[in-house]
């Protein structure tokens, strides 16, 4: 048996096309091609189903009431956080926080945990390679603690180095903040070896995974580290929900985020005590139905042969890699060894917005800009890419016909 | 081919993006813009000389964008040459209708027709801001104010 009916056999793209309504959609007449999964992933029905059943039988606000559909509600959402930390291999459900995404999970970190702990002079070591929101949150730190910013530069083929992160800790440093896989490149850094250096230092490492959770398997004890980030809206679930995974102690000692409702132990007019982690992160009416739509993407992602799904995912990335080949204009960014299936590229002459809106006209959906990454663009002296970004759902005949449409946008641009 | 697209990349837009007019530095102007796409990421410097008689005696543009963006900042710099600040303004007005799909006001016959090869545009909603970019950025530096966003 060849490697690619191995495949195959363990996972059926085109089965599990069947799951997701939006992709019958037709794009200007043309049948779509999704290939904007960096940004967002599309959604199955047994995600939707499983939040409009929710709504419809079970629904009322978490925690707070006595009564029935309060502690369905509860049950549900508490159900959730140990999906994620299944879904995570974390040691404990208290080490899970629900955020409103991804952007949230980080600036908690940033507020709560690093905040308290900078002194002016203190380093935050950071790659070139991360999205604005492992970013911004650190210049927080920056502008108003006299943070410095360390950045840790990638190698022409968008790896990471190693040797150069390490060399980037030094005496002051006081977090590792980096990407599991970038959003631009692909490229899959290698985090336990990471935490490994750091953590021979004292340092404590960040690792922001919206897209590393979608195209890895995740088991943070494992890697060690001591944060981890995702955001459901990639993760085949809805949008207004993410996850902060933090080691316990870290979470023990972290103030407060967001004051408000059910993340309070007491509150007299004179003082405030606040509840344990999670809940004390965890201010206001949570993401509930939301919460649920997380939960049955993760099932719906368990409910495949997970290795195999990242090798079709990878094998698609492989044979459209092999295809823009054939394309002498065009320039792809980023071939780290192992990366993820995340196709960036350059072309000739051809504005990446050009590009995307031909592409459009014939139902392929890539994204084209900076990608909110704009110090990697800066690296590599670029304004702007074109993103193709796989998903499970993609198939080979759809980059075939990426390939057809990126021929026709150099005839029309020229 | 799609017909919009067609229309949207037709030969003289792709020609005025590949040979803009009027690129380059202007020395001695008396003003001077910049504008930026958020979005994109492009970038564009507008600068103008303004005689005392309140006209355009040169314009020249840098930049870098797509096609759409370096095709509108030519077309630009060639229309408003020579004419007053009031008329660009004029100008701009009747440009920021023809790439909405907007009932067109104020252009007289030979500007809206060396202007219409702009008019694809209005059937990409997405890539008006790419075209008026450089149009807004020409009315901030007339107005000396902050670096225009086209909104």
């Amino acid at each position: 048996m060849t490697a690619q009916s191995k495949i195959a056999s363990a996972f059926d793209p085109v089965a599990a096309r069947a799951d997701f309504p939006i992709l019958s959609k037709q794009i200007y007449g043309k049948p779509l091609v999704y290939l904007d999964n960096g940004a967002s992933a599309q959604k199955p029905r047994q995600v939707l189903d499983a939040m409009r059943d929710f709504a419809s039988n079970e629904y009322a606000n978490v925690h707070r009431g006595v009564h029935y559909l309060s502690g369905k509600a509860t049950d549900a959402y508490e159900a959730a956080r140990r999906k994620v930390q299944k879904f995570l291999h974390a040691g404990h459900e208290d080490e899970i926080v629900f955020t409103k995404g991804g952007t949230e999970a980080i600036n908690l970190v940033a507020y709560a945990w690093a905040m308290p702990r900078i002194q002016p002079g203190d380093e935050i070591v950071l790659s070139v390679m991360e999205h604005h929101s492992n970013i911004v949150p650190w210049h927080f730190l920056r502008e108003r603690c006299g943070a410095v910013l360390k950045w840790v530069d990638v190698r022409d083929d968008g790896s990471l180095d190693i040797e150069a992160l390490d060399a980037a800790i030094g005496p002051k440093t006081k977090l590792v903040a980096v990407t599991h896989v970038s959003n631009v490149l692909g490229t899959t850094t290698p985090l336990k070896e990471i935490a490994a250096r750091a953590h021979a230092k004292g340092v404590p490492v960040l690792a922001d995974g919206c897209q590393g959770a979608v195209h890895e398997i995740v088991d943070v004890q494992g890697l060690d580290v001591d944060f981890y980030v995702l955001t459901g809206h990639k993760l085949y679930g809805p949008t207004g929900i993410g996850a902060l995974y933090a080691k316990k102690a870290h979470l023990k000692v972290m103030r407060p985020f967001n004051g408000g409702g059910e993340m309070i132990r007491e509150v007299t007019r004179e003082m405030v005590t606040y509840a344990d982690p999670p809940a004390r992160f965890e201010a206001g009416t949570p993401p509930i139905i939301e919460s649920v739509g997380l939960a049955a993407a993760l099932d719906y992602m368990n409910s495949f042969d997970r290795v195999a799904v990242h090798a079709h995912e990878r094998d698609l990335l492989a044979y459209a890699r092999e295809g823009v080949r054939q394309f002498n204009w065009l320039r792809v960014i980023g071939d780290a060894p192992g990366k993820a299936a995340i196709l960036s590229f350059e072309a000739d002459g051809m504005h990446a917005h050009d590009l995307a809106t031909i592409l459009d006209r014939e139902g392929v959906a890539v994204r084209a800009g900076h990608h909110c990454a704009q110090p990697l663009m800066e690296r590599f002296g670029v304004a702007s890419t074109t993103r193709a970004s796989f998903a499970l759902y993609n198939t080979r005949q759809e980059v075939d016909v990426m390939l057809a449409a990126l021929a026709k946008a150099r005839k029309i641009l020229g | 081919m799609d017909d919009s697209l067609r229309e949207l990349y037709q030969d003289v837009i792709l020609d005025h993006s590949k040979h803009p007019r009027h690129f380059g530095k202007l020395e001695h102007a008396t003003h001077s813009g910049q504008g930026h796409n958020p979005l994109c990421g492009d970038r564009v410097t507008v600068m103008l000389i303004v005689d005392k008689d309140d006209r355009i005696a040169d314009v020249k543009f840098e930049g870098k964008g797509c096609a759409i963006s370096q095709a509108s900042a030519s077309l630009m710099t060639d229309t408003i040459v020579g004419r007053t600040v009031a008329e660009a303004e004029k100008l701009m007005g009747g440009f920021l209708n023809l790439v909405k799909g907007e009932e067109v006001e104020g252009l007289d016959e030979d500007d809206r027709e060396r202007l219409d090869v702009m008019a694809g545009v209005g059937a990409f909603p997405m890539r008006v801001k790419c075209a008026t970019l450089a149009w807004h950025t020409m009315k901030s530096a007339l107005e000396g104010g902050d670096p225009a966003k086209s909104e």
